[in-house]
């Protein structure tokens, strides 16, 4: 059944090993900037004052640990589903080391105060030409692969994938348009200008929630979730009319992030109700994910892996209920520059994202290095718990904290006048900010077992590449 | 005819192609296809478990 050729696991290795060390790095920033917060005096110089380490922060844990969780599960899932080695490996390669150098550029140049200042597009216009060529090659090489596969479907989770990474690619070269003034420092101005600039970003901002950390991480649910519990997904067909459902709806959500603004009003109602369609498509996806684990729940019991996958389902589950809620106008205008949308936004990105890299990850590493399991399994467990319990104080923190400062600002006395100072929210705030940064701190601390756990994994295995396997034709 | 009833038609659209890929997932005939391409990523060396398997067997020879 098994012909000579083997996947190309070595970029799969490449990119599973970089997506822990960028999240060790992202999310020791985040507990950098957490403290910060709570003790100014923390920012001892200008390169690590708040402003500038936020970016990093922000830009590390999105596109470095995400971005690497995201080539590393879409290269080994598309390679064998679609039962053919990777097209083009050195295309391949060059994305690995384009996107190691992308980072790098980032931690170079976000500290150093060159910032295009669009939130989550930071990078200056030299690296966004970077990331265009690196995009460009994923993109050949993702499609590549699908062209040449040996199957005659695409499965679900190639379809998911080929969204991100298309939309990626739109998203990024439409935001990005500027007009370079200098190379170093790096600078450029935007090709838009004010209400206009702020729609774009936020058609981009919202989109690369929806497309790079919800599409790209449920194709990895749609690989691994399956393969861990043993069992094919519960609907094929709900994920066809999700996924469909999904792309349609979220391209118009992104006026939600402008509500009150100079936006016209017609314009964030209909992203306010797009927002709210968005509930239907998401919960689908949740669903599916969870329904796959009908009949098989006792497998939860013993195997941690598996309970990543499902918490981060759930966390998917209410963060993309919380956010339709948050995007009506009227919640929006109490929620709206609190820390309730820090909170829905860990909820989401600890919660889901990095919930369900960390549970691909698990699965990957014993099979690219020729082991049945992890080093530790107790482990792997240990670090589940701890940051469950890491991202429920995060984020029931920030919700209280944010409510608070909500009603705060608009408290008014029977005379007309605010109740109270800005600076009084600011006080109230900080016992917050200190439970915030013990739930950061957990769920650091897990990343933290778990690279220990890889590397003992990968000195007791050897790298192995799989043989392609020949399609059996039923 | 100016350019915001080419948008409405647009919208029209879409939403239609929407609902015949809804109609189309769901007819009888995808059936078949879509159980097979649910079992794509178990054509290898670790198959869907067991009591999956047993399962299915009972559907099959329930009427």
């Amino acid at each position: 059944m098994q012909s000579q050729a083997t996947y190309n696991y070595k970029v799969v290795r490449q990119f599973t090993v970089m997506t822990v060390v960028w999240g060790i790095v992202g999310m020791l920033v985040g507990v950098i900037i957490a403290a910060q917060l709570i003790w100014p005096e923390l920012s001892i110089v200008e390169w690590l004052s708040y402003g500038r380490l936020r970016p990093l922060h922000t830009n590390a844990v999105i596109f470095a640990f995400g971005g690497s969780a995201l080539f590393a599960t879409s290269y080994y899932s598309v390679q064998r589903t679609c039962h053919t080695p990777l097209f083009s490996p050195a295309l391949a390669a060059f994305t690995f080391w384009g996107w190691q150098v992308v980072i790098v550029l980032a931690a170079v140049t976000l500290p150093l105060g060159m910032t295009s200042g669009k939130e989550y597009a930071e990078l200056e216009w030299p690296i966004d030409i970077l990331i265009t060529l690196v995009w460009v090659s994923y993109a050949l090489v993702f499609f590549g692969t699908l062209v040449k596969r040996k199957t005659s479907h695409i499965y679900v989770s190639n379809w998911f994938f080929g969204a991100f990474i298309l939309t990626v690619a739109l998203l990024h070269l439409v935001n990005s348009a500027e007009s370079p003034v200098t190379f170093w420092p790096m600078k450029s101005y935007s090709a838009y200008a004010g209400v206009q600039d702020a729609m774009v970003q936020w058609w981009y901002g919202h989109n690369a929630v929806g497309f790079f950390l919800t599409a790209g991480f449920l194709g990895i649910m749609y690989y691994f979730v399956p393969k861990q519990a043993g069992r094919p997904v519960y609907s094929y067909r709900l994920s066809v009319v999700h996924f469909w459902a999904l792309i349609f709806t979220y391209m118009w959500a992104g006026p939600h992030h402008l509500h009150y603004t100079a936006l016209p009003d017609w314009t964030q109602s209909v992203g306010m109700i797009f927002s709210l369609i968005l509930l239907a498509p998401s919960w689908g996806g949740m669903i599916n994910g969870m329904m796959t684990m009908s009949g098989a729940w006792h497998k939860l019991r013993d195997d941690p892996i598996l309970k990543f996958l499902i918490t981060s389902l759930s966390f998917y589950g209410m963060s993309t209920f919380e956010g339709p809620m948050m995007s009506i106008k009227t919640v929006n205008a109490l929620s709206h520059y609190t820390d309730w949308t820090i909170g829905h936004v860990h909820s989401g990105a600890l919660g889901w994202v990095a919930m369900v890299s960390i549970g691909a990850i698990y699965y990957l590493v014993p099979r690219l290095w020729g082991k049945s399991e992890m080093y530790s399994v107790k482990l792997i467990n240990l670090h589940f718990w701890i940051s469950t319990i890491g991202v429920v104080l995060y984020i029931a923190a920030m919700w209280i904290a944010g409510v608070m400062q909500g009603l705060m600002w608009r408290a008014i006395d029977v005379d007309g006048t605010l109740t109270y100072s800005f600076v009084e929210s600011v006080k109230a705030t900080y016992p917050f900010y200190a439970v915030r940064l013990l739930g950061g701190l957990m769920f650091f601390g897990g990343m933290l077992l778990m690279a220990y756990n890889m590397m003992k994994t990968i000195a007791g295995g050897q790298a192995v590449n799989a043989p392609v396997l020949a399609v059996a034709h039923a | 005819m100016d350019i915001n009833d080419l948008r409405s038609m647009v919208t029209v659209l879409t939403f239609a192609t929407f609902i015949g890929i809804v109609w189309w997932a769901y007819s009888g005939k995808r059936k078949q296809s879509f159980e097979e391409a649910a079992l794509l990523p178990f054509t290898d060396d670790e198959p869907v478990d067991e009591n999956w398997q047993a399962k299915r067997k009972n559907e099959r020879i329930a009427p």
